[in-house]
C-alpha cells in the first residue's frame, strides 16, 4: 500500500536529497562507478585502491554507510526515511556502501541491543568506518543444526577466559581481525551454559584454515583456538546469556540471506531477457522453446511473488513496529528460489553455462557457475531450510514437540 | 496482510462477523441443497449489498462507495473463507465494465442499481471450456447480438450481462434473444451456457482497446481474492485438526513430517496473499495492472490447487467425507482455477508481457 506521505516532512526530506546527491559530488570517485563493496565481501582479501580508501573514509567520516546507527557512537543518526533516500541516490550515482560485512549486518546490531557503555564506544565506531572485519564463531564439527550442542570451553581464570575448542565455517576467517563467537562457560546447562564473546583473531593459539568449497573457492574456515585468552571485559551481556544473544544475531543473520535487506538488487536480469540470448526464437519473438518458456515463467511469477512479500514483511514490520509473522518464512522462500534460479540459468545456457574457466566463457557465465555452486550452501547455512520448517512450524504455527 | 486504512479494517471485520455468524458454511449447504440453478440466497445478497459490499467499487455519484479493489478484495476473501455462494464477485467485475467503458447515461442507468442489489450483472467472454479471450465470435448488426457464451458465471440470477463481442463489450439485458442452458458443475454454484439471438446490445464504447483485458484483469484478482479466503480457511482448519487429532498416543501435529509439510503450506500462503493483493492494489493504482493481475491468478491458482490437494490428504479419510466441509472447497477450488485464466494460459501471458 502506499505510503502516505505528510506534506511538512516533505521539503525535509528534499533538502536532505539535495545534501546526499552534493555529498556524492563531492566525494564519490568516477573511476568506482558500479563497482561493489570488496571489504564487505568474504570472498576475498583487501587490497583497497587509494579511490576506494577516499571513499570508504568519506562515507564513515559522515556515517552514512551504518545510517540509522546512533551518533554517538559514529552511525549517521538518521531516520529510515532518510536511510532510504541515501540508499536510492547511491544507486541513482552507481555508487556502492562502502561500509558493511558481518559487523553492520549483524554483529553491530546485536552489540547496540546487548553491549555494555564501554563495548559500544570501542567496537561500534570502527564498524562504521569499515576499519574492522568482524567473523562469526558459532558452528562447530558436532554444532551444526543442532547448535546448542557447542563444546569450545571458556574457562573462568579470574581476570581472564581461557579459550580451547574448534570452529567451522567461519566465514571470511581468514581477513577477520575480530570474532563474534558463541562458547560454554557451563558444562552442565545445555543453552544456560553458553556465553558470547569477543576474540581477537591475531591472539597467541588462534589458528585458522581455509576450507575449499565445492565451488574452488574458500569462503569458509576452521578456527581452532588453544590456550587463547580473553579478557573478562569482552564478555558480552551475562555469562550464560550467550544463547539468547546468539539468537537475536541470527535474526540479523537470516534477514540479510532472504534479502530484506535490499530487494532491488535482487531482481536481477529477466531470465527470459538472457534465454533470448542464447535460445532460438520464432518471429514473433517468443522463445522457440515452449516448455523452457513455460519453465522460465512458471519462475518469474514465483519469484515476483517472493519479492512481493519481502516488501510486505517490511511494510509490516514497520506498520506494528514489530516484526512480521511472515519473516520466518523468507529465509527459506528466497534461498530455494535463489538455488532453482541458478539451475534454470544452466538450462537456459546449456554446457555453456557451466564453465569452470578458460577465454571461451564471458565473466558473467563463470561468475554464474560458481554462484550456482556456492548457493547450495545457502539453504544450510543461517539455519538450513529444515530448522526453518521447525521454526515456522512449532513458533508461528504452534505444533507441539513430540512426546 | 496488507498494511489497511480505517475504512479497510471496518470493512474487513464487518464482512468477517457477517460470514462467521450469518453466512457460514452450512449456509452455502442449504443453497445446494435448495436445488435452485442460481444457486444463491436472495435475502442473503440482499443484505450484503444493503451492507454496501456491492457498490464498493462504483463512484458515490452513483450510488457505491468507491472505496476501490482492495476494498473489495477484503470482502471476497470473508465470503470465499466460508464458501458464501453469491453474485457479488461477478457483480462488481461486471459492474466494473460499465464504469470504465460505459457512457453517462449507461452508467446512471445502471451503476446505481447494481450497487444497491436491485439488479444483478454478470460478464460473459468465453465460448468453451478454456478461457481464451482471443477466441470470439459473437457479433453484433443493427444493435443485435448472438453468439453463444460457455459456462457463464452467476447467469442464473443476472438481470444484466456484459458480453464480449468481436469489436467490443456490450450490455444485453435477460429477456428476449437470451436463453440459459444450466451446466451443472462440481461447486453447485451457477453456471450456464448463454445463447444470444438477435439480443438488443448496446455497446459500451468509452473504455478504449484494451476494455476487455482490463476488464478480465478484474475479474482475475477478485477471483484470486476469493480464492486467497479459501485457501487460508482449508489451512486453518487443517492446521485445527492436526492439533485435534491423535494418533500412535500423540496429537498430529507433533509429527514433523506433516510440521514441515504445514511449514510449506504456510509460505505458500504467504506468497499468495502477497500476489493478491499487489494485483488488487495495482488495479488501484492504475499501474501495471495486466502484470499484476497475471502474478496474482496465477499464484492463487498454484497454491489453492496445493492446499485443497493437502487439506484432504492431511484430513485422511474424514477428508473424503461429504459430511466434512474441506471437499466443497476442492470442488469449487478446481472451478475458479479454470476461470479467467488456467495456470498455464497466465504463464503464456506473463512470458508474452515479459517480451519472451
Amino acid at each position: 500500500m502506499a505510503t502516505q506521505i505528510e506534506p511538512a516532512t516533505q521539503t525535509d526530506e528534499d533538502a536532505f536529497r539535495a545534501e546526499v546527491q552534493q555529498f556524492l559530488a563531492d566525494n564519490f570517485p568516477a573511476e568506482l562507478k558500479g563497482q561493489s563493496n570488496a571489504l564487505a565481501g568474504v570472498d576475498g582479501p583487501t587490497n583497497e585502491t587509494p579511490a576506494q580508501t577516499k571513499w570508504r573514509e568519506a562515507v564513515g567520516a559522515r556515517g552514512w554507510g551504518t545510517p540509522t546507527w546512533p551518533k554517538e557512537y559514529g552511525g549517521g543518526g538518521l531516520t529510515k526515511a532518510q536511510a532510504k533516500i541515501i540508499d536510492q541516490e547511491f544507486a541513482k550515482a552507481g555508487a556502492y556502501n562502502p561500509i558493511g560485512g558481518m559487523g553492520v549486518m549483524m554483529f553491530g546490531p546485536t552489540l547496540l541491543e546487548y553491549g555494555n557503555e564501554a563495548q559500544k564506544k570501542e567496537h561500534i565506531p570502527p564498524i562504521t568506518r569499515g576499519e574492522i572485519r568482524w567473523c562469526q564463531g558459532y558452528s562447530e564439527p558436532n554444532a551444526g543444526s543442532d547448535l546448542a550442542n557447542l563444546q569450545t570451553f571458556a574457562e573462568d581464570k579470574g581476570d581472564h577466559y581461557l579459550v580451547n575448542g574448534q570452529k567451522t565455517w567461519t566465514s571470511g576467517g581468514q581477513w577477520a581481525d575480530k570474532c563474534f563467537a558463541i562458547v560454554r562457560t557451563d558444562k552442565s546447562d545445555k543453552h544456560k551454559g553458553i556465553s558470547f564473546m569477543l576474540i581477537d583473531m591475531d591472539k597467541p593459539g588462534v589458528e585458522v584454515r581455509p576450507i575449499t568449497m565445492i565451488s574452488g573457492t574458500s569462503p569458509f574456515c576452521e578456527t581452532f583456538f588453544t590456550d587463547v585468552k580473553v579478557p573478562k571485559e569482552n564478555l558480552v551481556g551475562e555469562e550464560g546469556q550467550g544463547w539468547t544473544i546468539g539468537k537475536r544475531l541470527l535474526q540479523h543473520e537470516r534477514t540479510n540471506i532472504s534479502g530484506g535487506g535490499s530487494l532491488a538488487r535482487l531482481m536481477g536480469q529477466s531470465l527470459g531477457d538472457i534465454a533470448k540470448k542464447y535460445q532460438p526464437t520464432g518471429a514473433d519473438g517468443e522463445l522457440a522453446d515452449a516448455v523452457l518458456r513455460d519453465k522460465i515463467a512458471d519462475f518469474e511469477i514465483r519469484w515476483n511473488s517472493f519479492l512481493l512479500t519481502a516488501r510486505r514483511a517490511m511494510e509490516e514490520s514497520k506498520a506494528a513496529g514489530g516484526v512480521s509473522e511472515i519473516s520466518s518464512v523468507l529465509k527459506k522462500l528466497g534461498t530455494k528460489l535463489s538455488q532453482e534460479r541458478s539451475e534454470l540459468l544452466i538450462e537456459i545456457r546449456g554446457l555453456q553455462g557451466l564453465g569452470w574457466e578458460g577465454d571461451g566463457f564471458s565473466d558473467g557465465e563463470l561468475e554464474a557457475v560458481r554462484a550456482w555452486l556456492f548457493g547450495k550452501a545457502t539453504t544450510i547455512y543461517g539455519g538450513s531450510t529444515e530448522i526453518q520448517n521447525n521454526i515456522i512450524a512449532k513458533r508461528v504455527l504452534g505444533m507441539l514437540d513430540h512426546q | 496482510m496488507a498494511v489497511l486504512n480505517e475504512e479497510q479494517e471496518m470493512l474487513r471485520d464487518m464482512a468477517r462477523e457477517w460470514t462467521v455468524n450469518e453466512s457460514p458454511v452450512t449456509e452455502f449447504r442449504k443453497v445446494r441443497a435448495s436445488g435452485e440453478p442460481e444457486a444463491f440466497n436472495r435475502d442473503a445478497y440482499a443484505t450484503m449489498a444493503q451492507m454496501g459490499w456491492a457498490g464498493v467499487i462504483i463512484p458515490e455519484e452513483h450510488g457505491g462507495s468507491d472505496f476501490g479493489f482492495l476494498s473489495a478484495g477484503l470482502v471476497v476473501e470473508e465470503l470465499g473463507k466460508t464458501l458464501t455462494a453469491s453474485p457479488l464477485v461477478m457483480n462488481t467485475v461486471a459492474a466494473s465494465a460499465i464504469v470504465l467503458g460505459g457512457s453517462d447515461e449507461q452508467k446512471a442507468r445502471w451503476l446505481p442499481r447494481l450497487a444497491s442489489g436491485e439488479a444483478i450483472a454478470t460478464l460473459a467472454v468465453d465460448e468453451g471450456p478454456s478461457h481464451d479471450p482471443a477466441k470470439i465470435e459473437t457479433s453484433v448488426s443493427d444493435g443485435k447480438l448472438s453468439g453463444t457464451k460457455a459456462f457463464v458465471h452467476e447467469a442464473h440470477g443476472a438481470d444484466l450481462f456484459v458480453v464480449a463481442a468481436k469489436d467490443g463489450l456490450y450490455l444485453v439485458e435477460k429477456g428476449d434473444g437470451v436463453a440459459l442452458t444450466t451446466r451443472k458443475l462440481t461447486d453447485q454454484r451457477s453456471h450456464a451456457d448463454v445463447t444470444f439471438d438477435g439480443a438488443a446490445a448496446e455497446k459500451l464504447a468509452n473504455g478504449g482497446d484494451n476494455l476487455l483485458d482490463d476488464v478480465l484483469d478484474r475479474a482475475r484478482v477478485l477471483t484470486a481474492a476469493e480464492m486467497l479466503g479459501m485457501a487460508q480457511q482449508v489451512f486453518d482448519d487443517t492446521l485445527d485438526y492436526l492439533k485435534q487429532r491423535v494418533q500412535f498416543n500423540q496429537v498430529l501435529a507433533s509429527f514433523q513430517a506433516l510440521q514441515h509439510r504445514m511449514a510449506d503450506l504456510f509460505a505458500d500462503l504467504a506468497q499468495m496473499r502477497s500476489a493478491v493483493e499487489a494485483g488488487l492494489q495495482a488495479v488501484d493504482a492504475g499501474f501495471g495492472v495486466a502484470r499484476a493481475a497475471t502474478i496474482a491468478k496465477a499464484e492463487a491458482n498454484r497454491v489453492m490447487h496445493t492446499m485443497a490437494n493437502e487439506g484432504i490428504q492431511l484430513h485422511g479419510g474424514i477428508g473424503m467425507t461429504d459430511e466434512y466441509d474441506v471437499g466443497f472447497y476442492l470442488k469449487r477450488a478446481r472451478v475458479l482455477e479454470q476461470s479467467f485464466g488456467s495456470s498455464s494460459w497466465l504463464k503464456d501471458r506473463f512470458s508474452k508481457l515479459s517480451g519472451y
